[in-house]
């Protein structure tokens, strides 16, 4: 039989529209990724965001600066202190104050508390998407030690509105060093143990390595700061570029990657979370102590005792005129005040009237104080800073995390933009993608660590 | 007012009248530029090597509305009377603030445009950096501003049935948006007040502590 | 006769009991109370012991809707769909407040309470809630399961 030429008309293709959200599996947050796929290789890929759109900038325009706290807590909800921060430090550079050294190491080692647990989300999570489910429980693990430290010191374990303008909440509790050595060595322990499972796991290389990659120039252009940054080589780490608080007399490293490529990142991002905890080891040493507590007698009852008083029984005392030894006395406060006795508020709070709340024994005390405390909470008085704007950038787990704050001179922010670190990244994740395969969308997107509190704010 | 720094001076010796004023307040420099030569401004700042400024960190804007006005709420006859005075000098009602650092000099300068209200356009610094894309669509969704020569101005933020531009002043923060009702199926919902019937389910105590239904 | 009620009586407390400890969660997990289920569902708190511990990313395979974390107004259309999806027995869990009630975001962006879009069988408050407040939540919703009718068949 003759050979036949066998034609065969070839078959219609299409492109296949696949929709990845808004609600996923990933665990990162709600983002509607449009995948345009050519059999497995994403031809085109668009990010529609605003899914968690919560108008926190307008929120703080209702509020004083201070009722902006809470909003910013929700911002980036994995690592809350440093928006906290972040805020606090925007708006003291407005009025032009500082805090005392006590406070600066304090909310140097919550800060870094927090980006310790930001990172092991970021890792637990992206090694439960890339199917690695042990991964994921060992640092929710480390992350509950973490949450038990921050309770510790601010009472929350999450959203915490532990910053002040001019200070923080409450001093850390006598113990907190003692706390942080097994926490952190809970920490260590568990994060060799993911170095052994997925470092130089040949499935895990496989899948991160060479995916995901973005060049320097490019990552440079759209705006990239942070580990995703550090990760294609670039060093630019705010801490040390614009040192805030503290940085500058603390040492440690700023890991670097080189390729940019997913694995990088997940190697930069461990190797910090080592330099975090350095951080907050070498801070605790060198904190300034703190106040000893001071052994103050309250009046004496008939039997020659003394005990700490009441608020109430102390005012009460006043006012019937027994006023014998009353400054002096020892006023046993709420638990919830904890850490904010008069001593240690000297050291936690910056020293200024018009900003800083006083004291609450000095509130039950004395009017100075009262008028003081009055002034502060009552609507349209409380805190004026001058006229102008300011922009105070600060290392948010992410990356650069920035605060623009405009000022009216009234006792609320006219304007609070926040830059979000993770808006550039979800910006340039198209780019990242495209050309690969659709099983590589999800290594990318968990690396990025996208946060969907702060990128649509 | 202190000295200005070396780097404001220098725009302004280059640019001239295009540069309205400079400041410098708490260690940030600001440069108010026109519009009409904000994509030279920044140009220059990206490509001059001395300069290097190769980062575009933020675009926002700001609606500067009730600028001191005696319209935020609390009680008028203390602190406000104080501070209602005439608005600032600058007329426009909107500013486009560009935020930009300098990798290689470790340096950050903030760049203003006024924008009139009935105007409200500025050209997009797309050409110059790709993370202006998103930024500015952000500042069309949030204040209505438009960019002329973005490739692609959309809402970012907001759902595409959403009506007005949330941040700016006159736009009340509680405003009840329709809930999508110009979606297919969802004409049900145009009112916000629209719960479920509720059944037998729903009890208010605890099912522990109800007799059996 | 009292044959038969004892029967289906036993039969609707056996298949309130297999459905409450077997629960197929669908978490739709939005914001910051993403991060208190990550915690509760993890080892620490365990949401495992109480048979809940298996998420099903697809609402056909789920039976109970975790919604946590603020829903927008962008958003609410595909939590109807999700919702819509689901097969009967379901229930819907509100976790957090801003599921609840919108929180403290009463703004033009957020849904005051999904309750709103959605049928709610369980509100757990709090900003977010406890993993411990969670896991009580949960046991409430366990016992609903138990003593509702149960719909047995088609």
């Amino acid at each position: 039989m003759a050979a036949e030429t066998r034609t065969r008309t070839p078959s219609k293709t299409e492109h296949l529209l696949i929709n990845m959200g808004p609600s996923h599996p990933a665990m990162h947050g709600v983002i509607h990724i449009v995948l345009e796929l050519d059999g497995e290789v994403v031809v085109k890929a668009e990010v529609n965001i605003g899914y968690l759109h919560r108008a926190f900038e307008k929120h703080c325009e209702s509020g004083t600066y201070t009722q902006a706290f809470p909003y910013t807590d929700r911002l980036n909800y994995v690592s809350p202190l440093i928006n906290n921060f972040g805020y606090a430090l925007a708006v003291e550079k407005l009025l032009g104050i500082e805090v005392p050294e006590r406070c600066k190491y304090i909310r140097v080692i919550m800060s870094e508390i927090s980006r310790i647990a930001d990172h092991l989300t970021c890792i637990g999570a992206s090694g439960m998407e890339l199917g690695a489910f042990t991964v994921f429980l060992y640092c929710m693990k480390a992350r509950e030690y973490l949450y038990d430290l921050i309770e510790a010191a601010t009472g929350a374990r999450i959203t915490i509105s532990y910053g002040r303008i001019g200070g923080v909440k409450a001093d850390l509790p006598d113990d907190f060093a003692e706390r942080a050595k097994p926490a952190f060595a809970q920490v260590r322990a568990v994060l060799s143990d993911i170095d052994r499972l997925l470092t130089n796991n040949r499935i895990f290389v496989d899948r991160m390595k060479g995916v995901g990659a973005i060049s320097k120039e490019e990552a440079i252009n759209y705006s990239f700061t942070g580990p995703m940054l550090r990760a294609t080589g670039v060093y630019y780490d705010v801490r040390k570029a614009q040192p805030y608080l503290c940085y500058d007399q603390i040492e440690f490293d700023v890991p670097l990657g080189q390729n940019g490529d997913n694995y990088d990142r997940y190697l930069v991002r461990m190797a910090e979370m080592e330099q975090s905890m350095r951080i907050v080891e070498r801070a605790l040493k060198q904190m300034p102590a703190g106040p000893i507590a001071v052994d103050r007698t309250g009046p004496r009852d008939e039997l020659g005792a003394s005990r700490p008083l009441k608020p109430d029984e102390m005012v009460d005392l006043g006012k019937v005129g027994k006023t014998e030894g009353l400054l002096e006395a020892r006023l046993s406060l709420s638990p919830n005040l904890q850490g904010m006795e008069e001593e240690r508020s000297q050291a936690i709070n910056a020293p200024e009237k018009r900003v800083v709340l006083p004291p609450k024994e000095e509130t039950y005390a004395n009017i100075e104080a009262l008028m003081q405390h009055f002034m502060l909470i009552m609507d349209c008085w409380g805190m004026n800073p001058p006229e102008g704007e300011v922009y105070f950038p600060v290392e948010g787990a992410n990356g650069e995390l920035g605060f623009y704050i405009v000022s009216d001179g009234s006792d609320r922010p006219y304007r609070v933009r926040a830059r979000a670190p993770c808006f550039p990244f979800v910006a340039a994740l198209h780019r990242m993608i495209e050309g690969g395969m659709v099983a590589d969308v999800i290594p990318t997107f968990g690396s990025i660590n996208m946060i969907a509190g702060e990128l649509d704010r | 007012m202190s000295e200005t720094s070396p780097l404001l001076l220098r725009i302004a010796q280059e640019f001239g009248e295009a540069v309205i004023a400079t400041h410098s307040f708490r260690g940030d420099d600001t440069a108010t530029v026109r519009r009409e030569s904000i994509l030279e401004v920044l140009r220059f700042l990206k490509e001059t090597p001395e300069l290097g400024f190769e980062m575009l960190t933020d675009v926002t804007a700001v609606d500067y509305l009730k600028y001191r006005s005696t319209d935020t709420p609390g009680p008028a006859f203390l602190a406000h009377e104080f501070l209602a005075r005439e608005r600032e000098p600058q007329s426009a009602r909107f500013s486009v603030v560009y935020h930009l650092y300098s990798l290689t000099h470790n340096r950050r300068i903030r760049l203003k445009v006024p924008v009139e209200e009935s105007d409200a356009a500025v050209p997009s610094a797309t050409p110059l950096w790709p993370i202006a894309d998103w930024l500015e669509r952000e500042v069309w969704d949030m204040f209505g501003i438009k960019f002329v020569g973005h490739p692609d101005l959309r809402r970012i933020l907001t759902y595409e049935e959403f009506e007005g531009h949330a941040l700016r002043k006159d736009y009340p923060l509680r405003k009840r948006q329709p809930l999508a009702p110009t979606r297919e199926g969802w004409e049900w919902a145009a009112d916000q007040t629209v719960s479920f019937p509720k059944t037998d389910r729903f009890d208010a105590m605890p099912p522990s502590k109800r007799e059996r239904e | 006769m009292g044959l038969g009620t004892f029967f289906t009586t036993k039969l609707e407390q056996a298949v309130g009991w297999a459905r409450k400890y077997s629960i197929f969660q669908y978490p739709f997990v939005t914001a910051c109370c993403g991060m208190e289920y990550m915690s509760t569902a993890c080892a620490h708190y365990d949401i495992d012991r109480f048979g809940a511990g298996l998420p099903r990313f697809s609402p056909r395979q789920a039976d109970v809707l975790f919604v946590v974390g603020t829903i927008s107004h962008k958003l609410a259309p595909v939590l109807k769909r999700v919702y819509d999806q689901m097969c009967e027995p379901k229930w819907v869990i509100a976790f957090g407040v801003c599921t609840c009630t919108g929180g403290f975001y009463d703004d033009y962006a957020t849904v005051q309470g999904i309750d709103t879009i959605i049928p709610v069988d369980l509100y757990i408050p709090g900003c977010p809630p406890r993993p411990e407040t969670v896991l009580q939540g949960l046991m409430l919703l366990q016992e609903k399961i138990q003593k509702e009718k149960q719909q047995l068949g088609i």
